[in-house]
């Protein structure tokens, strides 16, 4: 069915956390993507996977007390933006931490854990989190 | 090759905006639709095209085809007049006049109807705020537990750091919001509210609370667009739009170079002065896309009326009805409310009715150039037009 398939096409880069490095202009790009969209077509084709370290910084979060229905049993949580030392930001929560230790500019590190259940099929995800080095 | 016509506005409606449990998707169009040709005194029948705008019915009421919709129950679909649903998240009510303007402005058509239309409340709680998510990227935002509120309050716990501004410079823009809404008959709340209350609401994502979000409501607004000879044939008094220009951004808040810069914003609304050969100056008041509080402060920067950081040098008494500048003299998204497919829509009707003089109590004195600014996701669309000038 179609929820299960579209949340496990990217699994392996949720998993392992692989990025897109463009063989054009060496940027990393995460979530991956195809097409760099600095060097466009010179591109096509030469967007290589690369594994990243998972270390980063927290750019800014927040914490969400409105949950959307496949995180109820979470509410609150702490989502944050972070900043990885390969370059890229991205979206996701930080675990393991109260909302008074997390700060702008705090170092942290991707864990592998469960992250919501997803759809009416109540299929378990998984993915990264972070913790507070 | 037709020549290039000017764009008119040639009359307006909406409903009132707010939870209408009662009312449908399609009577709510409908009754905007009507109220707008009422207004034009002009014929559904003489319209030539009609683009809807809408967001999420698909997900949240299960209609799509939304165009045939509208066209069938607003009886123009016996008249076989074309009708295309504009959809581009948030920001599809500006998109769609926005099209109606090109349509107009290349000679094809001499009379388009946009109407814009939401129904919210057929969904709610958690179940609407996963829905809602989905102008998000659903893989790699909301996956993770990103709602638009989340990432508005991310944006803005940076924003107050880096600029070093307090909660009360974003709550003032709710209070302006319901100050001005208190004053329009369409609005969702006609409650004024104090800094105190809205600084002291329960939390929705920290640091913003229920009185930094627009709240979840149903409406429909519609707008007649039209053709200079449409206009001169007819005897019409339209409102001008003078320019129209639109511009994209990543889709997530993370891929974008800042947390708290509006790239659509600023590109779109350079476009649009540089269209109607206007400065920022110029601009007599504006109806600006705070679907959060945090976004007035980022857009009134990013539009031009601030220099990055300084939003908070106007939200006390500059951006007030009989202030220098005028902001959201609607109510805005938060007061006035935000039925997706229908707020960029309604913010056309605020800008017709304020430009004719006829807004009543909330009207803003001489008015002559209205900005219009509605923001697609966190940021991901802009669109914005420049209305009046004569
Ligand atoms: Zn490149």
């Amino acid at each position: 069915m179609g929820e299960v398939s579209r949340f496990w096409r990217e699994s392996v880069h949720r998993y392992r956390l692989v990025a897109h490095k463009c063989g054009n202009c060496q940027r990393t790009y995460f979530p991956p993507r195809d097409v760099c969209p600095i060097c466009h077509r010179e591109s096509v084709g030469k967007m290589k996977e690369v594994e990243m370290s998972g270390k980063g910084v927290i750019e800014s979060f927040t914490v969400v007390h409105e949950v959307p229905s496949p995180f109820v049993r979470q509410r609150p949580y702490i989502l944050a933006i972070v900043k990885l030392d390969e370059g890229p930001s991205l979206t996701a929560q930080i675990v393991d931490a109260d909302p008074g230790e997390v700060e702008i500019g705090k170092r942290v590190s991707a864990v592998f854990r469960k992250i919501a259940q997803q759809g009416s099929a109540g299929i378990i995800q998984y993915g990264y989190k972070f913790i507070l080095d | 090759m037709t020549e290039l016509s000017d764009v008119y506005i040639v009359g307006a409606g909406e409903t009132k905006f707010g939870e209408l449990w009662e009312r449908s998707l399609r009577e709510l169009a409908v009754e905007a639709g009507l109220r707008a040709v009422e207004n034009a005194g002009v014929y559904s029948r003489d319209v030539q095209v009609l683009y809807g705008s809408n967001s999420l019915a698909g997900i949240i009421n299960g209609q799509e085809n939304i165009g045939a919709l509208l066209s069938d129950f607003s009886g123009i679909a016996e008249n076989n007049i074309p009708a295309i649903r504009i959809e581009a998240s948030t920001a599809s009510g500006g998109a769609a006049v926005r099209q109606a303007y090109l349509a107009v402005k290349s000679g094809e058509y001499d009379l388009v109807m946009v109407g814009g239309v939401e129904k919210m409340t057929d969904v709610f709680g958690t179940e609407l705020i996963d829905l809602t998510s989905s102008v998000l990227d659903r893989e790699w935002e909301a996956f993770f537990g990103a709602t638009p509120a989340a990432l508005a309050a991310i944006s803005a716990r940076k924003y107050m750091a880096d600029f070093n501004v307090e909660k009360d410079a974003l709550a003032m823009m709710s209070v302006n919001d319901h100050a001005n809404a208190s004053k329009n008959p369409d609005a969702q709340y006609k409650n004024k509210i104090t800094l105190e209350q809205a600084l002291n609401s329960v939390a929705v994502a920290e640091p913003l609370n229920m009185m930094d979000c627009s709240p979840v409501g149903d409406g429909a607004a519609a707008v007649l667009v039209a053709s200079e000879n449409y206009v001169k044939k007819h005897k019409l008094e339209g409102v001008k739009i003078l320019s129209s220009a639109d511009a994209q951004d990543y889709l997530a808040l993370h891929s974008r170079k800042s947390l708290y810069t509006l790239d659509s914003a600023k590109v779109a609304s350079r476009k649009a002065l540089e269209g109607a050969k206007i400065k920022i100056d110029d601009v007599s008041f504006a109806e600006i896309h705070d679907s959060y509080s945090i976004y007035g402060l980022m857009e009134l920067e990013d539009l031009g009326f601030a220099q990055k950081g300084k939003a908070k040098d106007l939200v006390y008494e500059d951006i007030k009805l009989n202030g220098r500048i005028p902001i959201n003299p609607s109510g805005g998204l938060k007061a006035k409310g935000n039925p997706l497919g229908a707020t960029g829509v309604g913010q056309f009707v605020e800008a017709y009715r304020q430009l004719k003089g006829k807004a009543g109590e909330r009207q803003v004195k001489d008015s002559k150039y209205a900005m219009l600014h509605n923001m697609g996701g966190t940021g991901s669309m802009s669109v914005v037009h420049i209305v009046g000038g004569e």
